[in-house]
């Protein structure tokens, strides 16, 4: 679909004839805010649990396949690629996860004040570590 | 759509540097956007140094030195110079805000200035204000009611009606929280924004309107209103402390409360 503001990039120069205007900079000078930064994070996140979803399958499927099966993606799971991706994965999961619950008090109009958005912003990312922490503490104890 | 990098002809180059006068003591540098549709070049920065002791506080008071005594072909808006007129919306050290309310001393390091983010710039520091307005104008910014006005006064509003209203009737549509939203810079065209939804929302809470039903059919629309992400850039950066992005959530409420 063409976009109606390409019609505004039509100028004039003193002359009278038509000259084209530029884009005034965006991304490239805009400062990165508290609000904009959890934003952008949640959309990322959200993108990676999808595409780390196609390995949680594999590895459940190979574990419901058999032993051999299992074995295959244990030894890619657990290398430490598998490890890495793992703990990302775990990680973009509780971002999401409690970055959902603050989209939630949004929508029922609670959370709108510049402070109260910036602490429950620190409040995510606390949460997000802990929980992260947590996960890992308990999933490495019982497979060690 | 959303194009994270800027078209050929917007990218911006090194302009030329005007050196501080002589003697001068407290030197601050204004790194200040440029663009002339009369010469065959790309957008770039030139670089004023000023000296402070000589100039007002504020960034406005900065440019207009520089357009009187440096460099008259330097072009921005500016009018009332306290806050009320918002023409000299611009983006100063990398937020959006009014150059009259941004005192000089509470940049860091050099000034840089320009103009409001993701807009056909007409000259330097004016960006192309018309889709901005157009879409004011679609919200239908007035008063509409079929009951006739008292024949012996006016529409009267209870104190708590009234107190609806603030936080919104102080808008001076400056434009700085619209061009400062992301989801404005890729979807402008559709998406109103959060100023031109403040705006409608103002209409929305206002006790006197009978046009609410109306009012949210247009703007029940997967662009229209629901681009809004709720990122906040707009609440962060308005310059008269307002808050667009609570007025937009309001907005989404009654959508979900009229359903039933």
């Amino acid at each position: 679909m063409p976009d109606v503001r390409d019609a505004l990039s039509i100028g004039k120069r003193s002359d009278g004839s038509l000259v084209r205007r530029p884009l005034s900079p965006h991304l490239q000078i805009y400062k990165p805010q508290v609000s904009s930064a959890t934003s952008i994070i949640n959309r990322v996140t959200g993108i990676a649990l999808s595409v780390g979803l196609i390995l949680m399958v594999w590895w459940l499927v190979a574990a419901a396949s058999g032993p051999k099966s299992f074995a295959t993606a244990q030894g890619f799971v657990g290398s430490p690629i598998g490890l890495i991706l793992m703990f990302g994965w775990t990680l973009a999961l509780w971002y999401h996860f409690f970055n959902g619950i603050r989209h939630l008090l949004w929508d029922i109009g609670w959370g709108f004040e510049i402070k109260t958005s910036h602490q429950t912003a620190m409040i995510v990312v606390a949460a997000t570590v802990v929980m992260t922490v947590i996960c890992w503490i308990i999933g490495l104890a019982v497979w060690l | 759509m959303a194009e994270f990098t800027l078209p050929k002809n917007s990218k911006v180059v090194e302009g030329q540097r005007y050196k501080a006068p002589a003697g001068a003591k407290r030197v601050q540098e204004f790194r200040i956007y440029r663009w002339n549709p009369d010469d065959e070049k790309n957008p770039h920065t030139d670089i004023y140094e000023i000296d402070l002791d000589a100039c007002g506080p504020m960034v406005l008071d900065a440019l207009i030195k520089i357009k009187n005594e440096v460099d008259s072909t330097l072009t921005f808006r500016r009018s009332c110079r306290e806050g009320i007129c918002g023409s000299c919306a611009m983006n100063i050290d990398g937020t959006n805000t009014l150059a009259c309310l941004k005192p000089i001393e509470a940049v860091k390091g050099a000034v840089k200035i320009n103009p409001l983010p993701h807009m056909a710039v007409v000259k330097d520091l004016v960006p192309d204000l018309t889709q901005a307005y157009a879409q004011y104008r679609s919200i239908e910014p007035w008063l509409q009611s079929e009951t006739p006005p008292p024949p012996d006064g006016e529409r009267l509003q209870s104190v708590e009606e009234r107190a609806k209203l603030d936080g919104m009737w102080e808008c001076i549509l400056c434009f700085c929280c619209t061009t400062s939203c992301p989801s404005y810079w890729w979807n402008g065209d559709r998406y109103l924004g959060p100023a031109v939804l403040l705006a409608a929302y103002r209409w929305i809470a206002d006790s006197r309107d009978e046009h609410t039903g109306d009012r949210l059919d247009a703007l029940e629309d997967p662009f229209k209103l629901y681009r809004c992400h709720t990122i906040m850039n707009c609440t962060e950066t308005c310059p008269k402390g307002l808050n667009p992005a609570k007025a937009i959530g309001e907005i989404k409420k009654l959508m979900v409360q009229r359903q039933g």
